[in-house]
């Protein structure tokens, strides 16, 4: 039995309140490929921030090649031998090639220590060319810059940075989410490459296809534990996604009676998102999907942040792509899923926030009372139960489930006939998310409003939904009743692992 | 409000926040008077008589009208450098319409015309083009110079003795009402702005473009159309100072007005403005401006020579900057 490359034991996180990681273990030997599974808050990217060292395990211990392993910092950890390839590529795209892959660690004249040291750009150029041969790819130039390459070339040149410090554990987080099918084939035969060379492998993925193709052991995360795990040889996708549900849904979710009425928004072969759907009155429909599937590009292009390439959308009784001020006039209103970047404006305070979409009520001609403004603030504030010291109060101070009661608000205050919400509840507190699920369900039940809903949490969405649809690698499939979906068929469907 | 704060557990930030809005309304106000105070000190009681304030007055309108343009303008999270360059066209318009026979009024509204179309390009070109205000207002202060130059065919254009030059004339020998004309127009206009700023759909769109104008986007702000109409008033309200200069000056000068531009930001800046836009006032900006003018005339009353004065101004920019930051980091 050999020592494994790396081991953590019982590793345990919190932030504030909320328990990230609760005493998980994962050990990878060299020459192995592990596939690290869960949904989305399962716990992966805490765990692999500990062992990049950008975070700091509460309690555990972390052992690389034997030896006791606590980086201070990413760069001590880059020192150890231990790379992360994230998915969103980290290089600087004006810098060469080789300039790139020794950033941090250029070769100097003197050693590293000395004062203004001078860069010794033959042995960089060595070096550089060293890794790229290293991966089997010396047609990619040295000198050129990286914003010249493909994505999937950057990727490499991101390797080739991993390899040029002598890694002994790389970790690729979503490593094929920027590239094409071709690419992914040369990304796995890459993998076999550095896997005949010793290096431990930790593969982070949401496609099961990807995880049964390119890794010898899955372990599946689910709330912050260790779910389970075996052999790839030996789990079907069905049981790794099993691992990863293993939840019965709870109360959290009040359905009343509802009862679809006429259309509302309607798309045919929309581009982007190949969408075909019709929304109606007095229906929730869900969308489902794994991060980046294009789920919120879809409901932006929709809203008219984001252009319409093809295909037909209409709203009501209007036809054809409007931009935001328009679909606010024709009754559609939508929930930003990022609060603090584009959701709120985190300088203004909770009754400008709430109101911006319709100052008209608040005077007459062009004018805006702020005393009218505060009392129609302070009505919703009251109905859903913001807690905030003055309507006046900057909305920056309030915490995250108010932040987003506000944000709702916005859509209650000018009184839209189609909400388009784009992760309503993500990142706040379970009883601001059950009184938004009771609004949600309120308003629809009336028969006037429809919600066209995206979220990643698939009880949510089983719990909330009239009917669901899934998109998956751009394209949203069918819609169908929320009782002809389980969290188990959404997750295969999203992860495009149809077993029908 | 005491309860609500406790309840979120911030009352420490809370006392914080009340600090932070000292600063940011009032401390403008106190840091006027603290400079007014300091120069009374050293200079006497005459340093408050009322030809002394009048002629400080004087002295900073054509700054304070051309900053409540930029004040609306920096709210918005954006600038104009081009001011200083407006100005100067607007006495060239303004000189070169009276020698052709126009009357006084019609010439200083083609002076502002000719601002407004300035502004309005600036405007279309950040929208269209998508480039950053500064450096189109940086392109657009050469090229509104050279226009100007062009325009007075590189000379001082002279220009007949009319109403116009009354503006800023002193209301000490008895005539006007109390304070020269222009004073009174400039305090008109503060109203307006301030009015304009608080109390109007196009007010909160600017401070909520300012603030986050993917937000104000996503909320049906029509972001390009609120531009176009800030930078178009802003460029106006330079015009305007223009005219004002122009009837301090009784000639049209194309080479006038070089850096204005500068105190203008400084007086925005000083009366709380933020360069990252969704923060300014009127009443922060003319205190500004006032500040500034209040260190010139103390400091020539004084008879320190120019550099003290450039010293210390200086030094209010750079304290009034750090303390925008800090609000920042606060924030």
């Amino acid at each position: 039995m050999t020592t494994p490359r790396f081991e953590m034991r019982g590793v345990r996180k919190a932030f504030g309140a909320t328990t990230a990681l609760d005493g998980v273990d994962l050990a990878v030997r060299g020459g192995e490929v592990c596939a690290l599974v869960g949904q989305n808050g399962a716990g992966k990217s805490t765990l692999m921030a500990m062992l990049a060292g950008a975070l700091r395990p509460d309690a555990g211990v972390m052992r690389l090649d034997g030896a006791e392993y606590a980086p201070r910092d990413p760069l001590a950890a880059r020192r150890a031998g231990v790379a992360m390839i994230y998915q969103e590529l980290s290089l600087a795209p004006h810098l060469s090639v080789m300039e790139n892959i020794v950033l941090g660690v250029e070769p100097v004249r003197g050693g590293a220590a000395a004062p203004f040291a001078l860069v010794q750009r033959e042995r960089m150029h060595a070096t550089a060319a060293a890794a790229l041969a290293e991966l089997g790819h010396r047609d990619i130039a040295p000198e050129r810059p990286v914003g010249e390459l493909t994505p999937a070339a950057q990727q490499l040149v991101e390797i080739a940075r991993a390899l040029a410090i002598g890694c002994r554990v790389l970790v690729l987080d979503e490593p094929t989410s920027s590239l094409g099918h071709a690419d992914v084939h040369a990304l796995f035969a890459l993998i076999a490459r550095l896997k005949a060379q010793g290096i431990a492998i930790v593969y982070i993925s949401h496609f099961i296809e990807e995880v049964k193709a390119v890794s010898d052991r899955v372990v599946v995360l689910r709330d912050g534990k260790n779910a389970g795990g075996g052999m790839t040889a030996d789990m079907p996708a069905e049981a790794i996604v099993g691992l990863m549900v293993g939840r019965t849904l709870g109360e959290l979710y009040p359905h009343g009676v509802r009862a679809a009425g006429e259309p509302v928004l309607e798309l045919d072969g929309l581009v982007p998102g190949a969408a075909t759907l019709t929304l109606r009155r007095g229906e929730i429909l869900g969308i489902a999907g794994l991060l980046g599937a294009g789920r919120t590009r879809l409901l932006r292009a929709i809203f008219g942040l984001e252009p319409v390439r093809n295909g037909r959308v209409s709203v009501g009784a209007y036809s054809g792509p409007s931009g935001p001020h328009d679909r606010w006039r024709q009754g559609m209103g939508m929930l930003s899923e990022d609060r603090a970047g584009e959701g709120l404006a985190m300088g203004l305070s909770v009754a400008d926030n709430m109101t911006l979409t319709r100052l008209e009520p608040f005077g007459p001609a062009f004018t805006v009372w702020p005393a009218r403004q505060d009392r129609a603030a302070a009505r919703w504030i009251d109905r859903l139960g913001i807690r905030c010291s003055h309507p006046r109060q900057p909305i920056g101070q309030l915490s995250g489930g108010n932040q987003q009661k506000v944000a709702v608000g916005r859509l209650l205050h000018h009184d839209v006939d189609v909400l388009v919400l784009d992760e309503p509840t993500r990142g706040i507190d379970v009883a601001s998310k059950a009184q938004i699920y009771q609004l949600i369900d309120e308003l629809v039940s009336g028969g006037e409003k429809a919600v066209l809903l995206v979220s990643s949490y698939l009880p949510e969405l089983l719990g909330v939904c009239d009917r669901i649809a899934v998109m998956s690698r751009g394209r949203l499939g069918p819609a169908r009743p929320v009782e002809a979906w389980t969290e188990h068929s959404l997750l295969m469907e999203a992860s495009g692992a149809r077993a029908s | 409000m005491d309860r609500a704060l406790t309840v979120d557990g911030s009352v420490g930030s809370a006392r914080f926040l009340s600090a932070r809005r000292l600063v940011n309304e009032r401390g403008v106000l106190i840091g006027l008077v603290v400079v007014a105070l300091a120069f009374g000190a050293l200079i006497g009681p005459q340093f408050f008589a009322a030809a002394n304030l009048e002629l400080m007055a004087r002295q900073t309108v054509i700054v304070c009208v051309a900053a409540l343009g930029m004040t609306m303008i920096i709210v918005s999270g954006g600038i104009d450098l081009s001011v200083g360059s407006i100005v100067a066209l607007s006495t060239v318009v303004t000189a070169v319409l009276l020698q052709q026979g126009a009357g006084p009024l019609a010439a200083a509204l083609g002076a502002v015309a000719a601002g407004a179309l300035c502004g309005a390009i600036n405007g279309l070109l950040i929208t269209q083009l998508g480039v950053v205000p500064f450096i189109v207002t940086l392109g657009t202060m050469l090229l509104v110079r050279g226009a100007a130059k062009g325009l007075a065919d590189e000379r001082r254009v002279d220009a007949p003795i009319t109403w116009l030059n009354d503006l800023l004339r002193t209301a000490q020998d008895g005539r006007g009402w109390l304070l020269p004309a222009g004073i009174w127009m400039t305090l008109l206009l503060a109203v307006a702005v301030a009015f304009t700023l608080q109390y109007t759909r196009f007010g909160r769109h600017l401070f909520a473009i300012g603030s986050s104008e993917r937000t104000a986007r996503l909320c049906g702000v029509r972001i390009n159309r609120t531009k176009l109409a800030v930078y178009t008033v802003g460029a106006a309200l330079a015009a305007l100072s223009g005219v004002l200069q122009f009837s301090k000056l009784s000639v049209g000068d194309p080479t006038v007005a070089q850096g204005l531009e500068l105190d203008v930001i400084a007086a925005v800046i000083i009366g709380g403005g933020s360069l990252l836009g969704g923060r300014g006032s009127v009443v922060g900006t003319i205190a500004g401006a006032a500040i500034m003018a209040v260190i010139q005339i103390g400091c020539s009353q004084q008879g320190l020579p120019n550099w003290v004065q450039q010293i210390v101004t200086g030094a209010i920019i750079v304290f009034a900057v750090g303390l925008d930051r800090w609000r920042q980091k606060a924030a």
